[in-house]
């Protein structure tokens, strides 16, 4: 089953941190809508100039209109740094529905699989051949099948095998979200709590 | 045999089964303004109560002004951030140290010095700088808004056990060296993301040796290499500076904690998945140059034309925002602001230590200081020291608690193009605000830029 088949956005930057993907002066809202307009803010568009309208920076890959699609590719160590699900929901809200990458930060990666964004990892090689791809055509598709884990350059017919989790693979393919399963434990919490609760009583 | 890492996660597994992840139980959830609105949301979404508010406690930090708190706040989606946290922590029962609250400040500077912080357990918060906590012997680490929601609502989350690693720091440290120099040092040993996958304890003659503010300076950067935490085991420094605090325990429950508490430290034979070790003597008064945590040198050296894990692009793009060049020293370096604060420095032992240098001496003219409090309380204790006296005398400018420069989410941001020396954390483009650069150094080699305008061995100063 296709989970996602699209052309790619090619960001070959290592350690994009998270401030990058949105700063924090863009996390005021109370919603989880609407960071897609603030997605790489500071590298999207020029150095304001005061009073003067935000210009986009043509040089970066957002403004280039020879590359769209749902999935991003980049360069390794993606989403390193500060923990905010913004950095998800800003990608999300872009319309990407992947990020391929060769290493994931940990607190990135948990966040982009509450919201149903994939964060991909393939090997360093695979990766740099991708890179090669996209630049030497922006049409490249490239096709994701979830349920059988496998991410496919087309035409070149290049393909990998990637690593999920069953439970997550699940989560992802039928909407469900963590919530609801850790609910669906809550007698085993409260019996945990009757056994291991050492020190709340004292200034509950 | 099991590491302290292991010994605190396996308390702490409330139930697994084959092809699903761990449920784990959280015993400490802090939560701040910026991170917790939508997760509070989410309940509302569900119709679901806080399932243990008694375990959670808020603050206002990361979004607030640093000047005037006593007034309403004037930029309007800040206050209404602000006000959020009022309404959600009134709504769902949790106890809220809001802004003007004699307990207000920086989340991982109050948990521990309220006794909320403690050994052995489990503290999350919706912030990668959690990791502070782990200075107690505590297995803390930060998490997304979803998760916030899920810890609010079931007081669990799911989680995969992570690996760990052993990182031994032996030897003794030289004068004007101290535990942010150590954590710098270490981390441009094992770059911005070697660490990620594991939970690391620090251990060695010369970690054991650190006050529980310096152990927390350490803890609080183990992100900074991608590690999911870092912990330290707690041992009679420890007690000594938990013994009397608000909601450390008292009497009999006090002596059966600490009974328990001794227990907490890896046993001999424990097996790491990884180990690293240095000496404390190679290291100097550490500065970044780059644009990750990991492009850092000491403060004598010259800027590498590669650092470990940068490539040779990564490594001139970083080079190219900050304005500098391969092979140069920063030495000599002028810089134009200075910032004295965040969850990693700015605890009254840090201030302590910029008074005294600074104490006699001023700011360079041109050099703009700002020294910003961890918290409420390390604000009174630094007025009742006399140091804020020494700080006007210097000509710093004095701040209210917040994590303000750090992350340029408040009006304390530096400019486009301007030099920062600053002891916080992450020196990331942009990070203290649009076009800022950022030096990260310890809060000695920070005062010492302040007075002579550059960057300067502090060595040479003492």
């Amino acid at each position: 089953m296709i989970f996602v088949q699209s052309t790619c956005v090619p960001l070959p930057i290592e350690n994009v941190d998270t401030d990058q993907i949105i700063p924090a002066r863009f996390l005021k809202a109370t919603s989880r809508e609407g960071f897609g307009q603030n997605l790489f803010r500071d590298w999207r568009y020029l150095p304001a100039v005061s009073g003067a309208a935000t210009t986009p920076n043509p040089d970066f890959v957002l403004n280039n209109s020879l590359y769209s699609g749902q999935i991003l590719v980049a360069g390794k160590n993606f989403g390193c740094g500060s923990s905010r699900e913004h950095a998800a929901w800003a990608l999300g809200d872009h319309g990407f529905k992947v990020v391929i990458s060769s290493f994931f930060a940990d607190i990135f990666k948990d966040n982009a699989l509450n919201n149903n964004l994939l964060p991909l990892k393939v090997e360093e090689h695979f990766l740099q051949q991708l890179f090669e791809h996209i630049f030497a055509d922006p049409n490249t598709l490239v096709t994701i099948d979830l349920e059988n884990q496998q991410v496919q350059i087309e035409k070149s017919g290049l393909a990998t095998t990637f690593d999920i989790t069953p439970y997550k693979k699940t989560c992802l393919l039928k909407g469900y979200d963590d919530i609801d399963y850790l609910l669906s434990k809550s007698a085993d919490t409260l019996q945990f709590e009757r056994k291991q609760y050492k020190y709340y009583q004292a200034y509950a | 045999m099991n590491t302290l890492f292991d010994k605190v996660w396996d308390a702490h597994v409330v139930s697994g089964e084959p092809g699903f992840p761990t449920v784990f139980y959280i015993d400490r959830h802090f939560i701040h303004e910026v991170t917790s609105p939508q997760a509070f949301d989410g309940l509302r979404k569900r119709g679901l109560p806080v399932r243990c508010p008694q375990q959670t406690v808020a603050t206002a930090d990361h979004n607030v002004p640093t000047l005037n708190q006593h007034l309403p706040i004037s930029e309007e989606l800040s206050r209404l951030q602000v006000e959020a946290l009022h309404r959600n922590c009134a709504d769902f029962g949790v106890e809220l140290y809001g802004l003007g609250h004699a307990r207000q400040g920086i989340v991982h500077v109050i948990g521990p010095e309220l006794g909320l912080t403690q050994p052995g357990m489990t503290i999350v918060c919706g912030d990668s700088h959690t990791s502070t906590h782990g200075a107690f012997g505590a297995v803390a680490f930060g998490i997304g808004t979803s998760q916030v929601e899920q810890v609010l609502a079931t007081q669990c989350l799911l989680q995969t056990k992570p690996k760990t690693m052993k990182i031994a720091v032996n030897g003794t440290l030289g004068k004007g060296v101290s535990a942010k120099d150590i954590i710098l040092y270490i981390i441009s040993q094992i770059s911005a993301a070697g660490g990620t996958g594991y939970f690391v304890e620090y251990g060695g003659s010369a970690i054991q040796s650190l006050s529980m503010e310096a152990r927390m300076t350490i803890c609080n950067m183990s992100i900074e290499m991608g590690a999911r935490g870092g912990l330290i085991a707690p041992d009679d420094t420890t007690f000594e500076y938990m013994k009397g605090r608000p909601y450390a325990p008292k009497g009999v429950a006090w002596d059966q904690a600490v009974a328990y508490w001794r227990t907490l430290v890896s046993d001999d034979g424990a097996v790491f998945d990884a180990i690293r070790s240095y000496q404390a003597e190679d290291i100097e008064p550490m500065i970044t140059y780059g644009t990750n945590p990991g492009m850092g040198m000491g403060i004598t050296q010259h800027i590498p034309s590669q650092a470990v894990e940068a490539g040779p692009a990564d490594m001139e793009k970083a080079l190219n925002y900050m304005g500098l060049q391969p092979h140069q020293t920063l030495l000599g370096k002028k810089i134009d602001y200075v910032f004295i604060g965040s969850c990693t420095n700015a605890r009254i032992e840090d201030l302590r230590v910029v008074a005294q240098f600074v104490k006699g001496r001023r700011k360079a003219p041109e050099v703009n200081v700002w020294i910003v409090p961890g918290s409420k309380q390390v604000e009174v204790q630094a007025r009742a020291e006399g140091l804020f006296e020494v700080f006007a005398e210097a000509g710093f400018e004095l701040r209210q608690a917040g994590c303000s420069a750090c992350l340029g989410m408040n009006e304390d941001k530096v400019p486009a193009g301007k030099y920062c020396v600053s002891t916080s954390n992450r020196n990331f483009e942009g990070r203290q605000g649009p076009g800022s650069r950022t030096f990260l150094a310890s809060p000695l080699t920070a005062a010492a830029a302040a007075v002579t305008g550059t960057i300067c061995d502090v060595r040479e100063m003492i």
